[in-house]
């Protein structure tokens, strides 16, 4: 093994690597609420009685869980140049990420929706209760609880696959770590602390949200 | 100059070259399916048989593979080797990075399929005089792995669609090639779209089919 270490440049740009990891974790959080808020309405279309919602909710469905993430990417990012839509590589990496986590979060939910009895809609119903009041006070909060860890690993998955931004570009984490890298040739050492980092990210996420869960369903599961 | 183009459009010519693509996806993610499937049914049958440290230390080891984009776990394997003095073909540098990631998820999959295996069946299997290997061979395994069918078909999926990140350490494969083209015809709505739906005529019969199993163990 003739290869020489040097991390002193690694740790002169550690401040633009962390503001990288920075971007990372802010892209995939947004991908997930977002995501989250268009999937509970895939889900409840899905479900739906009228043809045409739920045909459009299952193709979405359909192909954002049976196509890999770099298409969607790429047809964010060159696909709708197209239409003359030309999005910036952060918008492009967000929107295929909310495309993609409101399809397979949508399948998580209808499962959640439907492991639901009907007798609580009807209960709540018979309790004076709107449609809206039903779905946000009794359905939706007991939904959320049932598919939390689901929700959980799709947002590691989301930070893990924001890392598909080095290909269009963008400068989250890998990006980043890709530019670095690029101005100083010490690769090995620049991919190995971006893993690092990588990793502690996604321990760190698992570890709030397991005390979150704590929080929010106290003494329930 | 005026009038002439830089680009050429898309022709039947191109036929070849997006078949190379395709061969060379396919061929990559059945070679990881294949070795990450054998060797995580070897993890994960060591990881139900083992005690608490061992599972432990392995479990932690696999979690790695599984905390790291796969992406960086290409570039950093390929330059490692690279820079010990050894560097290897695209093809081969993926498809040992895409095993080993493969690995990593399928012997969480084989496990709680070994895991499910009553305790009482080895006993039993035991006593009407198998040996220990014959109980592993005729009774475990095939109980297990059959339980987790359904599983084991959804991460063979992801594989296919995570082959594509081997186009990042220069592999020929479809979305590289089709990446190509693009840069070439300008015209990447028609050929993306072509990519996509080739993925999807291969994904979604066999996620269907994975859920009807699924819906028949259920039942």
């Amino acid at each position: 093994m003739d290869y020489q270490f040097h991390w002193n440049t690694v740790f002169q740009n550690m401040p633009e690597m962390l503001q990288g990891a920075f971007v990372t974790l802010h892209v995939s959080v947004l991908s997930m609420l977002i995501g989250t808020g268009i999937a509970v309405l895939l889900a409840v279309a899905k479900m739906n009685n009228l043809k045409f919602f739920s045909q459009i909710a299952i193709a979405w469905v359909e192909v954002a869980r049976n196509t890999p993430a770099l298409f969607q990417i790429y047809m964010a990012y060159f696909g709708l140049g197209a239409f003359g839509i030309h999005l910036s590589p952060y918008v492009a990496v967000l929107s295929a990420l909310i495309f993609i986590n409101a399809g397979y979060l949508a399948e998580t939910f209808r499962g959640g929706f439907l492991s639901i009895p009907k007798t609580q809609y009807s209960a709540s119903k018979s309790l004076g209760m709107s449609t809206f009041q039903a779905y946000r006070y009794i359905i939706l909060p007991q939904m959320f609880r049932r598919v939390y860890h689901p929700m959980t690993n799709q947002f590691v998955w989301s930070i893990l696959m924001s890392s598909l931004g080095i290909l269009v570009g963008m400068s989250e984490l890998s990006g980043e770590t890709q530019r670095l890298q690029s101005l100083s040739f010490r690769t090995l050492e620049f991919f190995i602390v971006a893993a690092v980092l990588y990793y502690l990210i996604t321990k760190l996420v698992l570890l709030s949200s397991m005390l979150i869960s704590r929080k929010l369903f106290r003494g329930e599961i | 100059m005026s009038g002439m183009s830089l680009f050429t459009p898309l022709s039947w010519n191109d036929t070849g070259f997006i078949l190379t693509g395709v061969w060379n996806t396919v061929i990559i993610s059945v070679l990881a399916i294949a070795v990450g499937s054998m060797l995580g049914v070897i993890i994960g049958f060591i990881r139900a048989e083992s005690g608490k440290f061992l599972n432990m230390v392995l479990g932690s080891l696999l979690d790695i593979l599984r905390s790291v984009p796969l992406i960086i776990q290409l570039i950093l394997f390929s330059t490692f080797i690279g820079a010990m003095g050894h560097p290897i073909s695209p093809f081969a540098a993926g498809s040992i990075v895409l095993s080993l990631y493969t690995m990593a998820f399928m012997g969480e999959v084989f496990r709680s399929g070994f895991e499910s295996v009553p305790h009482s069946m080895n006993i039993a299997a035991r006593s009407l005089g198998l040996t220990a290997w014959q109980t592993i061979y005729h009774i475990r395994f095939p109980i297990g792995l059959r339980s987790v069918f359904p599983s084991w078909l959804g991460v063979a999926l992801s594989v296919i669609k995570d082959s594509a990140l081997v186009s990042v350490i220069g592999y020929m494969e479809l979305l590289r090639t089709s990446e190509q083209l693009i840069s070439r015809t300008q015209q990447p709505l028609a050929i993306l779209v072509g990519i996509g739906i080739f993925y999807f005529v291969i994904s979604y019969p066999l996620s269907m089919f994975g859920k009807r199993i699924e819906r028949k163990m259920a039942a």
